[in-house]
């Protein structure tokens, strides 16, 4: 029987592999997007359209282990900062129906690449990486410093320390979206660009948020800070302003697609 | 009664003691001619002071994230790289100093070498880019972007400072102490603020470099203080150009 069996299996097993191949090369969606790569060279990077319906953010909390990160000035690591308020802000988007994944959810230690591998694995409309600081004063946004991928070809083999290149136009529009809301919550925003290893390597529309102790905007430089990082009612109004500020991504760039053809 | 022989003798010691005397005595003059004259062939005299010049420092400010040009008169070798690293000690020793504007503790011991070295055409690069004004238009006027222009302009008027401007374009490795990344502070801002004033200085007062690099104990390092990247090339010339980029 064991000698009739194997030519046999091994024969069902060819059929079935046969069927799954042909299937394969049969596949329209596979067929067509092969076709429309080969017939516009010229498109853009195309990053994922938002769906209302599946809208992904990804929190990054900064450093952990044993990579605590700036000290602040209560004596507490950033690394602790960071978590809580990448806890607060997963509550406030669950509850806003957005589904959010955490690089960390304890005191661990993630590598920067597995940092960009989970966003990554996410395809993400919102890449939120935090950090803390006591230098300076307000809400720091930071977009990548890497200039536009220039071609989709480029942003089809992207190097991973480059991989932000092909969104810095979409993460550029988000820290547009999270300046203004802030702003509209009183708080003093600053944008800049700089190179984050982590942020470097994510697919997605990225942005880095330092906060500082507050300052009332439209202050005299110099003037000491009006909430301190250890302020839960700091916290708590940092965590609202960007849910809001992702809200209104997410509604924008609903309507983005709409207007889409 | 002493022999003859012996009185012979003690004559022929007593002459050879006073001629090894005399010998001894010689020499020892010999060495220490030769010991001056070793001293007057050192470079003993003073070293000649190079003539004080204008340098451009863009100074980085923590309290509204801006780098200001300022114009500050040192006395500046004429070898670049001796040049590169006297500027970046000055830029440094202002944020070492008592309420720095961004204060960063290490001063000029903090830049062991800068090394300038031809750029390669297909070096990969990475834009540090000044901080944009607001993207949808609606915060303040950041002081950095006119800092910025200002400092280009202020590049664009100075003479090349070294013959090799003419050469092509140079890439500057800055080597930083591990003393000096080990005290400076960590944040985003921080670390962003201090890698741009350094390549924003460097390109105002040497034209010629275009991209900067750094190393830390002459090894490359990932980040500065847990941030800013570290692995990557800094355009210098070209950070006003990306400007146009901001939605």
């Amino acid at each position: 029987m064991a000698n009739l069996d194997i030519p046999h299996s091994f024969a069902v097993r060819s059929r079935a592999l046969r069927l799954w191949v042909v299937i394969l090369v049969l596949a329209p969606g596979a067929g067509a997007s092969r076709l429309a790569h080969a017939q516009s060279p010229a498109a853009p990077p195309a990053p994922a359209a938002a769906s209302p319906a599946r809208f992904m953010v990804v929190l990054d909390a900064a450093h952990g282990g044993d990579d605590t990160g700036a000290k602040l000035s209560d004596g507490k690591p950033e690394k602790a900062f960071t978590l809580a308020l990448s806890v607060r802000l997963r509550s406030l988007l669950g509850a806003r129906g957005m589904q959010v994944i955490t690089t960390r959810e304890s005191d661990a230690s993630v590598e920067l690449n597995r940092r960009a591998e989970i966003a990554n694995h996410a395809n993400a409309q919102a890449c939120l990486s935090l950090h803390a600081s006591e230098s300076g004063t307000g809400i720091h946004l930071f977009v990548s410093s890497l200039s536009p991928a220039p071609s989709p070809e480029s942003a089809r083999f992207t190097a991973w320390k480059t991989a932000q290149a092909a969104w810095v136009t979409r993460s550029l529009a988000l820290a547009g979206v999270l300046n203004s809301v802030l702003l509209h919550a009183g708080m003093n925003v600053t944008l800049g660009r700089t190179s984050l290893p982590a942020v470097d390597s994510m697919a997605c529309p990225a942005v880095a948020i330092e906060i500082a102790p507050e300052s009332a905007p439209q202050t005299t430089v110099g003037q000491p800070p009006t909430a301190e990082l250890n302020d839960p009612a700091y916290q708590a109004r940092v965590a609202e302003a960007l849910a809001a500020a992702l809200l209104e991504w997410r509604t924008d760039a609903g309507r983005t697609e709409a207007t889409q053809p | 009664m002493i022999s003859r022989f012996q009185t012979v003798l003690f004559c022929i010691l007593l002459a050879a003691s006073i001629a090894m005397g005399a010998v001894l005595w010689h020499l020892r003059e010999r060495a220490h001619q030769r010991l001056v004259a070793g001293e007057d062939s050192a470079p003993t005299s003073a070293p000649q002071v190079a003539p004080a010049e204008q340098a451009t420092l863009l100074v980085a400010n923590d309290a509204d994230s801006s780098m200001l040009a300022q114009v500050q008169s040192l006395p500046l070798p004429q070898d670049p790289g001796a040049r590169a690293r006297a500027i970046l000690g000055r830029l440094l020793d202002l944020y070492a100093a008592p309420n720095a504007t961004h204060p960063v503790p290490g001063g000029a011991a903090s830049v062991t070498q800068v090394f300038l070295l031809p750029v390669q055409a297909d070096s990969p690069t990475s834009v540090p880019v000044p901080l944009p004004s607001d993207a949808r238009g609606e915060s303040k006027t950041n002081p950095h972007a006119e800092s910025r222009r200002a400092h280009n302009e202020l590049a664009q008027t100075q003479p090349a400072a070294s013959p090799a401007a003419a050469n092509g374009p140079e890439m500057a490795v800055v080597n930083l102490t591990s003393a000096f990344v080990a005290s400076h502070p960590s944040g985003i801002e921080s670390e962003t603020l201090t890698l741009l004033s350094i390549c924003g200085t460097l390109h105002a007062n040497l034209p010629q470099v275009t991209e900067v690099r750094f190393l830390v104990d002459g090894r490359s390092r990932p980040t500065l203080a847990g941030h800013a990247d570290l692995t990557r090339t800094y355009l210098a010339a070209e950070a006003d150009n990306t400007e146009a980029q901001h939605p």
